[in-house]
């Protein structure tokens, strides 16, 4: 099987912009921003929560918090899974409780990586309200989950992949829809 | 690096194996201090927990850390079993494996019955103890705790303080502080520490004399002394308290900041003076804690997921988390 680029989806520039966006639309549904922190999915939504963070504060001034979730140990695919996921480790280093949360990862795909996100958080204390942020959302739900904040949502057939390359991990910027061929 | 399918020894894992599953006991020690102390990571699996030796805090230990992870138990313990009847421990074994867990830890006082049992069962086996060979989980959170409160595990002056001779706990910390090139001193009574233990890691030192072997160190290992064991005229209590009793004087002649680490059950005034058992240097609590975070991590890989050569779902879809 091979993965061969179908089309590039999102440029650096885009990428740049669009979170630009989604910082903005953060702060304007949030309350003058009381409460909130962000929750950045390992590991490219700790990349982007990073970076809306950085873009809340400096258009906000609010001092927002930013936690890192490892979610390997809430996912309900393990006992299918070969050997199990290393751990990197959840860093939330602020009580949850009463917090308005807002998760950060890359795709939304199939619901099953935000159900575990949400146990993992639960774990922790009891938030006021969670919500969810993606930079892409591709459809093919398999569980009631959608994002309260979306970069861009992007039609795929379910051979296809959506790559999010980011400069931090990946040594590039940009987003590609791939797809497998046999 | 090799995945591992048991936990029998730290003897034959390689450095790499060791600080992998040290790294992956972090989030363990995180969650410890979590609100909610239950994952379902490991919902569904059955841990059997077979000790054929009598114990308390290892059993408590893997049997918290397979609770919090989801995994319900099945124990079974020396006094109240069929080994009283004279049953064989392949016997005993099947019959535990019959009723299907997905794991198995096991403490024997026979060196080497781990090994026996993993090569006759299916299932991965953690060995809690067997006999005097090794005791692999409780080298791996003490090493756990010297890296966390040393910032690393290289290189550092380690004394073990006791019944050198009879402790599996010491042969597991010798194995495992010696890959990371630490320079051991052994210290107890002469009948002890023979001159056999110098083969089981390069730079091993003797000594018969405490004052000796504490001079320079960064670790003091404290072993527990086995009252039975005591008994004159060969030694008598008082003369072990004389000669190897940790007190605060003695560890005054280790480096400043040197732990005192003791792997339990302790017995004060007769091995360690009270005053450094509850002292400042003292992690003997901390050990206790980085256990669970250890035992954790060990039974989410070696219990947790398929065998290795099943096939991987997560590898055919697209978006699965990385």
């Amino acid at each position: 099987m091979r993965v061969v680029e179908k089309r590039q989806l999102l440029s650096a520039e885009e990428i740049n912009r669009t979170l630009q966006r989604l910082a903005h639309e953060i702060i304007e549904k949030s309350e003058g921003a009381r409460d909130l922190a962000l929750i950045g999915v390992r590991r490219r939504g700790v990349t982007l929560a990073e970076r809306l963070v950085r873009s809340i504060r400096a258009f906000s001034r609010a001092d927002v918090p930013m936690g890192i979730l490892d979610i390997a140990l809430y996912r309900d695919d393990l006992s299918t899974i070969g050997s199990q996921p290393s751990l990197q480790g959840t860093e939330i280093d602020f009580p949850v409780d009463n917090r308005d949360l807002v998760i950060v990862d890359d795709v939304l795909y199939t619901g099953r990586t935000i159900r575990a996100a949400m146990n993992g958080l639960f774990d922790l204390g009891r938030p006021r309200r969670i919500r969810l942020c993606v930079l892409i959302d591709r459809g093919h739900r398999e569980l009631p989950v959608e994002a309260t904040f979306v970069g861009r949502t992007v039609q795929t057939s379910d051979t296809e992949i959506v790559e999010v390359r980011l400069q931090e991990v990946d040594s590039e910027e940009r987003v590609v829809l791939v797809d497998r061929v046999t | 690096m090799q995945r591992l399918s048991h936990l029998l020894g730290i003897e034959d894992l390689t450095r790499e194996q060791i600080t992998f599953i040290l790294d992956q006991s972090k989030p363990f020690q995180e969650f410890q201090r979590y609100p909610l102390k239950k994952l379902a990571t490991l919902r569904g699996k059955t841990v059997a927990v077979a000790f054929f030796e009598s114990s308390t805090r290892t059993r408590i230990s893997f049997t918290t850390a397979a609770s919090r992870l989801g995994a319900d138990t099945m124990a079974l313990q020396a006094e109240s079993s069929s080994l009283k009847k004279g049953e064989s421990l392949i016997d005993t074994v099947r019959t535990i494996e019959a009723m299907r867990p997905d794991g198995i830890v096991i403490r024997h006082a026979s060196s080497g019955a781990p090994e026996f049992v993993a090569e006759r069962l299916e299932i991965p086996v953690l060995n809690a103890g067997d006999g005097t060979h090794e005791h692999p989980t409780q080298a791996l959170l003490d090493a756990l705790t010297i890296r966390d409160r040393k910032g690393g595990l290289d290189g550092w002056n380690i004394t073990i303080l006791g019944d050198i001779l009879h402790s599996r706990v010491a042969r597991s910390n010798i194995h495992l502080l010696g890959k990371f090139g630490a320079r051991i001193t052994l210290c107890g009574p002469a009948m002890w520490v023979p001159r056999e233990l110098e083969n089981l890691a390069p730079g091993i030192r003797r000594t018969t004399c405490t004052e000796d072997a504490l001079e320079g160190a960064d670790v003091v290992m404290v072993l527990r002394v086995q009252t039975e064991r005591i008994h004159e005229p060969a030694l008598a209590a008082e003369e072990y308290v004389l000669g190897y009793q940790l007190t605060p004087k003695r560890l005054r002649l280790a480096r400043p900041g040197a732990l005192v680490m003791h792997p339990g059950p302790m017995i004060r005034g007769l091995e360690i003076d009270p005053a450094v058992a509850d002292g400042p240097q003292s992690c003997v609590l901390e050990q206790v804690t980085n256990g669970l975070a250890v035992r954790m991590a060990l039974l989410y890989h070696l219990i947790g997921g398929a065998p290795v050569d099943a096939p991987h779902p997560a590898k055919d879809r697209s978006n699965a988390s990385d």
